[in-house]
């Protein structure tokens, strides 16, 4: 079996790398017979392969994966163009979705996107200029607060950024 | 001197206090004269008149009462203060309350001067009200204004502590509306006010304070409070649960409860008693709603049966899809795009709630098919992160038997070196 | 490949005389009779650090030690980062039983009493390497920040801030400031990447540097075992059973980070209430529950600090023990040593156990 033919060659070259990596070992070890190439490739097979596990994990480990940073919840939300006034993206922010919005007057906020009610995502509504949930008609203000409908409480505010023309997202702090 | 000139000028004097201090506390031998009375029912006013809304935006006694509280009684026959010619009414009896409240609360260009946005109408919509009927007919037990407002230490309507704040308002009606005796005469039933504390709308308003949550006068009006005519009673609820409303609209249960001459939201939910809505009322089986009108040979309860299976069915879905991930969470697997999906998942299942009152199984099955694809996808990734487990506890069991193999080697060769071995068999 | 090493070595030993050490580690033996398994536990410390080391290195390629980025960025090592959630779990773990075994070694070397002269130097290092390693411990749970650790750090630096004299600067210091804020998260790296390191690598050669001039001790009781038995020979039977013992060590290791990954937690938000049964690591878990049953004052002096007045002595006693034991030559066994070590461990484990079922 091909596996074992590999192991077998390692074996071969497995006791003299343990006997030349110890000098010491050399000069007090006797001359092996061959019997003891059993232990030998236990001791190999053992040392390889534990070798193995531990140096395949590690290696991947300092290749970064593909997205290179932690995101502290530092999102990129919308680009400038893709936002004029009077509109609206909703975006992912963590675990959570996130409403960016372009007031009709021209400023960038940005809220968390989970109803207060009963959870639903909400939206923001053009013709009515301000943020609406369609689960039970529940209205927000575009300060978050919530004017109308079931809603207990407000819409948490999160911190908005411009970046070039990248709109960035973060908690507030 | 003579008297009658010692009080002239005294009188004279006066007025031109009055006069010069027009506007900065005038006069006002009312409160004086009463304040000090013994009989409780006579002094109250005038301790009351502190905190009173009319007084603190300058209204005095005598700008209800008439009289001339400029003047001093002179003795037990002789009140100048409430002569006739002063226009001194006194208290109004219980059938002029509302017309001498009205003097002023239905005088627009009077009102204007103190609060532009306060209504001007109460008193037209009072005599619509069963109230005001009754009052008219001679019943002398209805409620009028200052049943409910007060009369002196009247607090502004938007004061907490006033009688017709959102949260006392229950108990305001409900002290006659709870009454049995009082109600007897009527005919109408006192368990209101209690059922009300236990609905979903009392719990709102009075445990989680929301001001907004409905009470007495939110569906039945205030000033012109009159049982609602049958078909009113759907259009009030619609105010505020508005999809719900359309749904039932655009439903055969419309015409049907229109012909029947049944109330339309009433009759499944309740009006007082409003119960939380859930689930469990939803279908044919023993206690729930539908099964109540609908039999079994009816299409009718094969589309009840089926709204809550499928109901039903999503939710299970949802809750497996979310065990799943929540389980991978656990152990620290990144499952943030399967929570973000979960949670639109639930928005269909809400949505779909939303939609039984369209009694329509393809309506239903908009928002049902929706969210089980929802839950489907979020399970996936779930099982996807825990397959990642799965290959860490494979990796780990590899990695431990590599390095038992190197301690079974390192103590085979301990015991090569240390004892030799027995010459060799070959 | 042999010829080559042999080679290699010849040309090393031209230079700088390596025979010297060759005769040394060929000489050295360790001592053998009934209690020679504890010997065993120092090795298994120095393991386990050489461990946090490694994996430490590695976890700092992605760790930001800043209170904004910090949890993000364990959070990401654990979900993003392949094998991150490996290398971190093994961290948490090795620490925890690096200390473990830091305290069970010191714990045989004091009931084999090998602290006697001519070996109280190395008692020193070593009382000191061990207060580094709760040191480590202490800094490095504050960095994943999270609620857990925030509040913890702020009830242990509390306690400090009760020292007497001293108190006030020492929790400013260690705070950088009032309170526990990024400024500490920022201060906490610093001593548990490179000054705690720095200071423990030093202590840690001249610990082994004592060891290999002075051999090991043998207690009292087996000298006479100890000198019949032959010892054994450190290379290659003593290294042997050592490394053999390494990878058992390390087998759990992997187990224990596979099987029970650490937690990440939440996020530290300073103005949110403590969290219900917030307790620090359990190697300060004993004095932790030994203030909590103290009362609010002791004869008119504020119970804490009589507690904390209690631990440092304590410490001061414990530490300064080779100067303390002072046995006759005769002695084979020394009650003194053996009630108040028997003592001590039994009221640190009694406390320990207490804090966690949360008396």
């Amino acid at each position: 079996m091909k596996t074992r033919k590999f192991f077998r060659h390692w074996v071969d070259v497995e006791p003299i790398l343990i006997r030349s990596a110890k000098p010491l070992e050399e000069m007090m070890s006797e001359d092996r017979p061959s019997r003891r190439s059993f232990v030998d490739w236990i001791l190999g097979a053992g040392i390889t392969g534990s070798l193995a596990s531990f140096l395949y994990p590690v290696l991947k480990f300092v290749i970064p994966p593909p997205v290179a940073e932690a995101i502290e919840l530092n999102v990129v939300a919308a680009t400038v163009e893709e936002l004029p006034p009077n509109t609206a993206k909703i975006f992912k922010f963590g675990r959570r979705p996130g409403l960016i919005v372009n007031t009709p007057a021209g400023e960038l906020r940005a809220f968390d996107g989970i109803c207060t009610h009963l959870n639903c995502t909400v939206q923001y509504r053009e013709d009515f200029g301000q943020i609406w949930c369609a689960c039970h008609n529940g209205l927000y203000d575009l300060s978050g607060k919530n004017i109308s409908g079931p809603p207990p409480r407000p819409l948490p505010r999160l911190n908005v950024a411009v970046r070039g023309n990248e709109i960035v997202v973060s908690r507030e702090s | 001197m003579a008297w009658p000139i010692r009080f002239s000028l005294v009188a004279a004097g006066l007025l031109a206090l009055t006069v010069t201090v027009e506007g900065q506390n005038p006069r006002n031998n009312c409160i004086d004269c009463h304040r000090g009375l013994d009989d409780e029912e006579l002094s109250q006013p005038a301790r009351a008149a502190v905190d009173d809304v009319h007084a603190s935006a300058g209204i005095t006694c005598a700008d209800c009462h008439g009289g001339d509280p400029t003047l001093e009684i002179v003795d037990e026959d002789y009140d100048p203060a409430k002569e006739p010619s002063t226009g001194f009414v006194g208290a109004p009896g219980i059938r002029d309350i509302p017309t001498f409240c009205g003097k002023c609360h239905a005088d627009p260009a009077y009102m204007k001067r103190y609060n532009p946005n306060l209504p001007v109408d109460q008193l037209a919509q009072y005599w619509t009200s069963g109230h005001g009927k009754k009052l008219r007919e001679g019943a002398t037990d209805v409620a009028e204004c200052v049943s409910c407002h007060g009369s002196h230490g009247m607090l502004a309507v938007g004061d907490p502590r006033a009688p017709v704040y959102p949260t006392k308002v229950a108990g305001t009606c409900g002290g006659c509306h709870a009454d049995e005796e009082h109600m007897a005469p009527y005919g109408l039933p006192t368990d209101q006010m209690a059922l009300h504390r236990e609905s979903v709308h009392g719990r709102a308003l009075y445990q989680e304070g929301d001001l907004s949550a409905p009470t007495c006068n939110t569906c039945h009006g205030n000033h012109g409070a009159s049982p609602p005519g049958l078909s009113s009673v759907s259009l009030v609820c619609g105010n505020c649960h508005a999809i719900q409303r359309e749904f039932f609209d655009e439903s055969p249960h419309r015409a049907a409860f229109a012909d029947l001459g049944e109330p339309e939201c009433e009759t499944c939910h309740g009006n007082h008693e409003v119960a939380p809505v859930t689930d469990e009322r939803l279908g044919v089986a023993e206690g729930q709603i539908c099964g109540e009108c609908h039999f079994e040979d009816e299409e009718a309860y094969t589309i009840a049966k089926t709204l809550r299976q499928d109901i039903e069915e999503l939710k299970a879905r949802i809750a497996e899809a979310r065990t799943t991930v929540e389980g991978a969470a656990v152990v620290g697997m990144e499952v943030s795009e399967a929570e973000l999906i979960l949670i639109d998942a639930n928005q269909a299942l809400v949505k779909a709630r939303n939609t039984v009152h369209a009694v329509s199984v393809d309506a239903l099955r908009e928002q049902t098919d929706a969210g089980r694809t929802l839950a489907d996808q979020a399970r996936e990734i779930g099982v996807a992160a825990l397959g990642e487990l799965q290959f860490r506890q494979k990796g780990l069991a590899v990695s431990v038997f590599f390095i038992l193999l190197v301690v079974i080697g390192l103590y085979l060769r301990i015991q090569q070196i240390e004892r030799p071995p027995s010459p060799p068999h070959e | 490949m042999r010829a080559a090493a042999t080679r290699l070595y010849h040309w090393v030993d031209e230079r700088i005389p390596l025979s010297p050490l060759m005769e040394f580690a060929r000489e050295k033996s360790v001592p053998s009779h009934r209690y020679s398994v504890f010997y065993f536990f120092g090795g298994a410390t120095l393991f386990f650090f050489g461990l946090q080391v490694a994996t430490g290195i590695l976890l700092l390629l992605y760790y930001k030690p800043t209170a904004e980025a910090a949890f993000e960025s364990v959070r990401f090592i654990m979900t993003e980062v392949s094998f991150g959630w490996l290398i971190r779990s093994l961290h948490s773990w090795s620490a925890n039983l690096m200390v473990l075994c830091a305290l069970l070694h010191m714990a045989t070397v004091f009931f084999m009493r090998a602290y006697r002269k001519p070996r109280e130097m190395t008692w020193w290092t070593g009382a000191l390497l061990l207060l580094l390693s709760m040191g480590f411990g202490f800094s490095g749970y504050l960095l994943p920040w999270n609620e857990l650790a925030f509040f913890a750090t702020r009830v242990g630096t509390d306690m400090a801030g009760k020292t007497p004299l001293i108190g006030e600067f020492l929790s400013q210091f260690l705070r950088g400031g009032e309170d526990v804020t990024g400024a500490t998260l920022t201060r906490f790296f610093g001593f548990h990447v490179a000054v705690l390191p720095m200071i423990a690598t030093t202590l840690l050669l001249l610990h082994l540097l004592f060891i290999q001039r002075q051999g090991m001790s043998v207690p009292d009781s087996q000298t006479g075992e100890a000198a019949r038995r032959p010892g054994t020979k450190f290379f290659p039977n003593y290294f042997l059973r050592e490394l053999m013992g390494w990878a058992v060590a390390l087998a759990i290791l992997a187990a224990l980070a596979s099987l029970f990954p650490w937690e990440l937690g939440r996020k530290a938000d300073a103005f949110a209430p403590a969290p219900a049964g917030i307790k620090p690591e359990w190697y300060f878990l004993f004095m932790f529950q030994t203030l909590k049953y103290l009362p609010a004052t002791i004869a008119g002096i504020e119970g804490e600090f009589v507690g904390l007045v209690f631990f440092g002595v304590a410490g001061l006693l414990w530490f300064f023990w080779p100067l303390i034991d002072r046995p006759s030559p005769e002695d084979k066994r020394s009650p003194l040593v053996t009630t108040v070590g028997v003592a001590a461990l039994a009221f640190i484990a009694v406390m320990t156990l207490l804090g966690y079922i949360g008396y």
